[in-house]
């Protein structure tokens, strides 16, 4: 006997985020690019309404990446020295929806830029793709307390998405948020309870939940990618039973996780039985990310162009 | 946990007062402070004294349903008081409550059916009021069996055990949270349960203690709503912390303000 699909029916839905602001909105973007709303698992169509894509982030930085790998570093080697061109490359080469800034440069350890540079640098970046920004700080607390200010003022209306606040570190980046119009990264170390407690504290500041994005940290393929999996899952499962505080999209920094696997640039010379160098750092790239994807990743922070490529054929392919 | 404003209730001096001079801010007020301490619904009650229980019964109704839309639970042992409110409900009602008692369930139980409301059952037979677990499942039985019967939605049944004060009845207290467990069982989909909470405590001189105390074994037993008092913080506290050890919310330090602000919307 034939037995229907067993649907479950969930009581709340993920919230709506929007990114970018496009000339009608006081921004100068050419589209805005939304995520979140879903109001059922990633992919089951049949269950509930998945409203949005999950969209793919092509990550640039504002100084040429000394670590990158060299595969990597392959497709960007012209532009690496020029990230105004680098990011120009993304968009019109390799059709990025979104743009990922590192700002790199800013970190003690990374050259020290003034936070006045990173501000022109987005400010410079503006007027040469017209796709939505994601902002990264440099990593350094300190700074990213003087860099966050002065990127958000430069981009005031373009209702980019900044990051990332953490439980110790997230007044200066939620009042600048609020004052500028723009959506904040609320990252927790691979930790739920943190998780939850980061959105708390933002929302407190009185920003809606409709302009936060949950950063749950993750592991790469072999690096504890499972147990990211397993906090996503978690989060969104409860997220959609009811509890706001977890009912909010995420990002995930695919690039940055599968490149730092050895598995990703070793030489093929150091390890034989790994096949192809080239394709090794791709499929990591790529299957860290898909998987992602099922976890509930709503934002995807990737590096190589053909791991997106195959990434996105995967989100045509079920979405 | 499904909560039920229990205060505005003629037994109470307060509200009979209201109800003697219909002052509808006082009832109106009564509802709003509830519903902002964390009550999903309001038990409305004209109390013992009334003298025109229908007439008393149809103002309070009328009077919060100015204020809230949140569920009404109509709290009478008269089935005809229950039929003539039901005809004038804007909010979603619950009607408290029949018993097992078979006459009361063929008047009440078509009556939630028509107008699609809650039905809260108290485990009451002919026989009278419960003296252990197995004269609760056996009312239980009987509520769930007629339902099932009329085509009413055992889903949106609430069993209520009949909660008896703690220094009358303590040799019955684990047969009752037993039987909030045992209620489940009874069909599939499973009926929910419900407590009258403050009964528990009736006549002690630490009723919010015990109050706090019963509801958090209840909560552990599988109860789904209660009949209480939601501006006592405390017991409200102890009702969030006690979800959160059964894993039904997920932990963060400020988890009290996360619940209250999910589900109060502040």
């Amino acid at each position: 006997m034939a037995e229907g699909l067993i649907l479950e029916k969930w009581s709340d839905r993920i919230t709506q985020v929007t990114i970018g602001a496009t000339a009608k909105e006081g921004g100068t973007r050419r589209k805005t690019i939304q995520i979140g709303g879903e109001h059922t698992l990633p992919f089951l169509s049949p269950e509930g309404a998945l409203p949005h894509k999950p969209v793919i982030a092509f990550e640039i930085w504002d100084i040429p990446p000394q670590d990158w790998p060299e595969e990597l570093m392959r497709n960007y080697s012209e532009v690496a020295k020029d990230p105004l061109a680098w990011g120009q490359r993304c968009v019109r080469d390799y059709k990025a929806d979104l743009l990922c800034v590192r700002l790199k440069g800013a970190h003690p350890d990374y050259g020290n830029k003034k936070p006045e540079e990173g501000a022109l640098f987005i400010r410079d970046l503006l007027k040469k793709v017209d796709v939505p920004l994601v902002i990264l700080g440099c990593g350094d607390d300190a700074k990213d307390n003087l860099l966050f200010p002065a990127c958000s003022e430069a981009a005031k209306n373009e209702r980019c998405l900044i990051g990332s606040a953490t439980q110790d570190n997230y007044k200066t980046l939620t009042a600048a948020v609020l004052a500028d119009g723009h959506n904040i990264i609320a990252e927790s170390p691979i930790d739920i309870n943190i998780a939850k407690q980061v959105n708390i504290l933002i929302s407190d500041m009185g920003l809606p939940l409709e302009r936060i994005v949950i950063d749950p940290t993750i592991g790469a393929l072999g690096y504890g990618l499972e147990y990211a999996y397993s906090i996503m899952e978690r989060a969104r499962l409860a997220g959609l039973s009811g509890d706001k505080m977890m009912a909010l999209p995420f990002i995930c920094l695919v690039g940055q996780e599968a490149w730092r696997a050895k598995e990703a640039y070793v030489s093929s010379a150091d390890f034989p039985s790994g096949g192809s160098q080239v394709m090794r750092g791709i499929m990591w790239e790529a299957i860290t990310a898909v998987s992602l994807l099922q976890a509930g990743a709503d934002i995807l922070v990737m590096r190589h162009p053909e791991a997106v490529n195959k990434v996105r054929g995967y989100i045509e392919g079920l979405a | 946990m499904f909560i039920i404003g229990e205060s505005i209730n003629g037994m109470y001096k307060n509200i009979a007062g209201a109800i003697k001079k219909k002052d509808k801010a006082a009832i109106q007020g009564c509802a709003l402070s509830q519903i902002k301490a964390g009550a999903d619904a309001l038990d409305i009650n004209c109390g013992p004294a009334s003298n025109l229980p229908q007439d008393d019964m149809r103002w309070l109704l009328e009077s919060v349903q100015e204020v809230t839309d949140k569920p009404l639970s109509i709290d009478s042992s008269n089935p005809k008081i229950i039929a003539s409110c039901l005809k004038l409900m804007k909010n979603p009602a619950i009607i408290n409550s029949t018993t097992a008692d078979a006459e009361k369930l063929s008047i009440l139980v078509p009556l939630a059916k028509e107008y699609r409301c809650r039905l809260i059952g108290l485990t009451i037979s002919e026989k009278g009021i419960p003296q252990n677990k197995e004269q609760r499942m056996e009312s239980a039985v009987s509520i769930v069996s007629c339902c099932l019967e009329e085509g009413f939605p055992v889903e949106d049944l609430y069993l209520d055990p009949v909660v008896m004060p703690v220094n009358v009845a303590q040799a019955q207290m684990r047969g009752i949270l037993e039987a909030i467990e045992e209620f489940k069982v009874i069909s599939e989909p499973s009926p929910k349960c419900v407590v009258g909470l403050s009964n528990v405590s009736q006549g002690t001189c630490s009723r919010s203690l015990i109050n706090r105390a019963f509801l958090t074994m209840a909560v552990a037993y599988g109860l789904d709503a209660a009949i209480l008092d939601p501006c006592d913080s405390v017991l409200m506290d102890s009702l969030i912390t006690a979800e959160l050890v059964l894993n039904k919310q997920i932990y963060c330090d400020s988890y009290l303000e996360a619940y209250k602000r999910k589900n109060y919307g502040s």
